[in-house]
């Protein structure tokens, strides 16, 4: 049986160990003994992906990103869309993070096509598939619409270029297939209209208002038996509300 | 070359629930343990922040706090016809990953299994006779029994604060619990959870039809409780954020909660993050492991020394160490030889969806574990003659969440995009809600877990394959207890039903549940298991395997109650047992 006081000191007097072990912060191998470690303030707190600029998109992609998320939820007698929402804006933060390059995916080769049961077995990352297919787009728009891109196409023109797209009918050049675009721009538009306005998408909490969802309020004790009762109160999100912002 | 570490009298790999449980039991044995953790440190206060926790993007799509499939992941294909292909994103079920494991980001709801369950094919073979169980399905006998593990399922539903109602105390049938469950030595620590509406017209409603509802049991907390071990939990808030997500409020069951607060305080235990253990290490004479192989974030290698090795790392990754370690012998499904690999199964869910006019939900007033559940068609609950299989389902109505990135129903038909899409998403997001048929799995020769001979960890290690699909013993199981469902949708009179029946293929798109078992299975027969009862190594008897491993095939219920009777019952097996005579407790 060995001796814990002894692994303690050969801990202690390695420097290599003390390196490896001996760390606070939340990355890197460590070791933690004798009680629970609990440093103030070094959690993982979210960062706030709003500010302006682009990080990824450049200026004619994030018009036409715009343009269809503004078809895939518009702005209609319920209220504003995708567009309102600033969900063009969430795509070009999520596509400059940890997801625009599918970082967090097991991405080593060989590449093959398998079942759908299989899952998605595609070597395209988000920035080649935002990147090619607003590209392929395009060149899809100018070739069946006289010259004219996906900008400039009448809303049910370009209705009907995302229901090709979604059916697999339109045939996109390059290595991005336009339903596996299509696919993503859907799923990504979603995120952005019904994720935390942290995140530079659901602005003012338009896709949490369209639903009912009151966000983050974390306690419903109140309500939990006033069956079949709308829930009262408006929707918070991480930030909290714009009217609890002080102003001046 | 690994660098040599100080031996230690057990070490343990991962620390999620089962980790956490054993490393409590042993260091209070006053062994000297280390736990040996692939992930970070995690914990309440820092890591699951009330301020952010509630977090749909980050956690609950980008799946923040789980395995990354880029560290580890697996191959999947239906069947040994197929070549299987890298899951590259996990979608059917998600591992967990940090200390605390799947532990963190549970639902919470905590079943003990029906002691049929545990004698599953000699009870059946008593009742039907050998030959109404189907061909195809290798259905055993676990090799204990439910009267064995019953003071070890009442010592982790204490430990972990469980909310229910007991419907059979020491054999007595008591009103308001589960009638068909096996007879509990003392109720549930803690009342039922209230209940919210739709699994209240779910009680209504099934018990109008003739069936038997109860509050589902919880591990999110009713009301304030503090465990055996002095640590307190906080009274569930509803907040809707379980699954997926570390729970902000001491409310949900978890190592961090339950366990780890004492545990680590022990100076003679210590906890290793962010180093994955690569393989258990044998002796010349193969059947003495001399502890482990681990390797930090830096990359270096170290060799930790145990005399006692117990593998904790959840049931799928539990299997792929004994593989990679070559302990026991690797199951091959065309001689039907061999045993680590053998009977995976997993979990038969169908589901019934009601769209309702002029009903309010809110379906965001949600915890994991928050429901009604009726057991009169799991397991062996009803006569299964003529009925053409074996097996059952629980029926929950145990509606979890309203974030709405995932849950937002819209019938059938609906557009996925535009105006129509965008009325539909409106007006059903308060006014619809699910049940679901949680069904037995049992395993067959095909269904198995092995080394893929092509895809490779960063590492350089042989990925582990899964091959499964759906039995039709399953398939036609699912069916009949999802029309049971359909009668009780009915008895709620909603505007429209759509039933979703599981089928084959089975898809590891979809989640279905983190319900992964077997592969590492106990028994009697070390020809036909891994284990011996008390979750000790046929081959090498220094090394313990806990975990859903374990199942022999899986029933309708989800696993961790179980999980956790298994740990306590192990612990206590080597505490009590095994300490005093170090070698096999079961004579092969
Ligand atoms: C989304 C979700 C919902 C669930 N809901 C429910 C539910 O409602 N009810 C229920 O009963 N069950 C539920 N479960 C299942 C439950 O979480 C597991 O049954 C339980 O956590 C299993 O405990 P374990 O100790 O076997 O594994 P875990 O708790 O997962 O712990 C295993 C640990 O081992 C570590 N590890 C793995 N490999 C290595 C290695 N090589 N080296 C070092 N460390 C390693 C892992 O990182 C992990 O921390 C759910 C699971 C998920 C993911």
């Amino acid at each position: 049986m060995s001796n814990y006081a002894l692994t303690r000191r050969y801990f202690l007097g390695s420097t290599t160990l003390t390196f490896l072990f001996g760390g606070v912060t939340a990355a890197g191998a460590r070791t933690i003994s004798g009680q629970p470690p609990w440093t103030a303030f070094t959690a993982n707190p979210p960062t706030p992906e709003l500010g302006n600029g682009l990080l990824f998109f450049i200026p004619s992609e994030f018009n036409t990103v715009d343009a269809i998320v503004a078809r895939l939820i518009p702005a209609d007698e319920l209220g504003p869309g995708a567009r309102e929402a600033g969900c063009a804006t969430f795509i070009d933060r999520q596509l400059a993070g940890s997801f625009g390059t599918f970082q967090r995916f097991y991405m080593q080769p060989p590449f093959a096509n398998g079942t759908p049961q299989q899952g998605p077995q595609s070597a395209n990352i988000p920035h080649v598939i935002y990147r090619t297919g607003l590209a392929a787009l395009d060149a899809y728009c100018r070739a069946t619409y006289a010259g004219k891109a996906f900008i400039a196409l009448e809303a049910a023109q370009q209705d009907a270029v995302l229901q090709a797209m979604e059916k697999g009918q339109a045939k996109f050049e390059g290595a991005v297939p336009a339903q596996q675009f299509f696919a993503m721009l859907l799923q990504n538009t979603r995120e952005g209209f019904f994720a935390d306005p942290l995140y530079g998408g659901n602005r003012d909490m338009i896709g949490w208002k369209l639903v009912g969802f009151p966000g983050t309020r974390y306690d419903y004790r109140d309500h939990v038996s006033k069956h079949n009762q709308p829930y009262p109160l408006p929707p918070v999100s991480i930030f909290g509300r714009p009217d609890w912002q002080v102003k001046g | 070359m690994a660098r040599k570490l100080p031996s230690k009298d057990v070490v343990i790999i991962g620390l999620g629930w089962t980790g956490a449980i054993l490393a409590n039991e042993l260091a209070d044995a006053g062994l000297d343990v280390v736990a040996i953790e692939r992930g970070p440190w995690r914990d309440t206060a820092e890591s699951f922040n009330v301020g952010y926790a509630p977090d749909e993007l980050r956690f609950a799509i980008r799946l923040d706090l789980f395995l990354r499939p880029a560290q580890e992941t697996l191959t999947f294909r239906n069947n040994l016809n197929q070549t299987a292909l890298p899951i590259r994103q996990f979608g059917s079920f998600l591992p967990g990953d940090g200390v605390g494991g799947a532990g963190v980001h549970w639902n919470g709801q905590n079943w003990r299994y029906h002691p049929t369950d545990f004698r599953l094919r000699s009870h059946l073979t008593e009742r039907y006779g050998a030959a109404a169980i189907p061909d195809d399905l290798t259905i055993q006998d676990w090799g204990v029994t439910y009267d064995e593990l019953e003071p070890f399922f009442d010592r982790f539903e204490k430990i972990a604060g469980i909310s229910g109602k007991a419907g059979n105390l020491k054999g007595a049938i008591q009103p308001g619990g589960n009638p068909f469950e096996g007879p509990r030595s003392d109720e549930y620590p803690l009342p039922p959870m209230q209940m919210t509406y739709a699994p209240t017209l779910f009680a209504e409603a099934a018990r109008s039809v003739g069936y038997h509802p109860f509050p589902t049991p919880s591990a999110n907390a009713s009301a304030a409780y503090t465990n055996p071990l002095g640590l307190s939990m906080a009274p569930c808030t509803y907040c809707g954020f379980c699954e997926r997500f570390g729970c902000a409020n001491y409310s949900k069951a978890s190592p961090q909660v339950n366990v780890l607060p004492v545990l680590m305080r022990k100076s003679n235990f210590e906890a290793r993050t962010d180093c994955e253990v690569l393989k258990i290490n044998l002796d010349g004479s193969g059947k003495r492991a001399t502890g482990v192989t681990y390797v930090d974030t830096s990359g270096e290698e170290w060799e930790q020394p145990g005399d006692l090795v117990i593998c904790c790392a959840f049931s799928l990754f539990n299997v792929r160490m004994l593989l990679l370690s070559g302990i026991g012998k690797p199951y091959d499904p065309a001689t039907n030889e061999g045993v680590v690999g053998r009977n995976y199964s997993y979990q038969t869910n169908s589901s019934v969806q009601m769209f309702f006019d002029n009903k309010t939900f809110n379906p965001f007033i949600a915890s994991g574990a928050l429901g009604q559940s009726a057991d009169d068609f799991n397991g062996d609950n009803f006569d299964h003659t003529g009925l053409g299989f074996i097996g059952g389902a629980g029926m929950n109505c145990v509606p979890t969440n309203g974030r709405p990135i995932q849950t937002r129903p819209v019938p059938p038909g609906t557009p996925n995009w535009g105006s129509a899409w965008k009325k539909a998403t409106k007006e059903s997001y308060s006014s619809a809600f699910s049940m679901t048929s949680q069904g037995s799995s049992y395993t067959t020769r095909g269904n198995y877990i092995d080394l893929d001979p092509t895809y490779k960890d960063r590492f350089g290690r042989p990925l582990m394959r899964m091959t499964f699909d759906f039995p039709d013993n399953d398939i036609r199981m699912s069916s009949y207890v999802n029309d049971k469902l359909l009668t009780i949708a009915k008895a709620m009179n909603p505007r429209q039903i759509v039933a979703n029946k599981t089928g084959r293929p089975y898809s590891v798109v979809p989640y279905s549940s983190t319900h992964n078992v077997g592969g590492a299975i106990m028994g009697a027969d070390p020809k036909t298991s891994v284990l011996n009862k008390y979750l000790q190594s046929w081959d090498v008897p220094n090394v313990f395997v806990m975990g859903a491993s374990a199942y022999p095939q899986n029933a309708g219920y989800n696993p961790t109650g179980t999980v956790g009777a298994l740990a306590y019952w192990a612990a206590h097996a080597i505490r009590t047992q095994y300490l005093k005579n170090p070698g096999p407790l079961v004579q092969a």
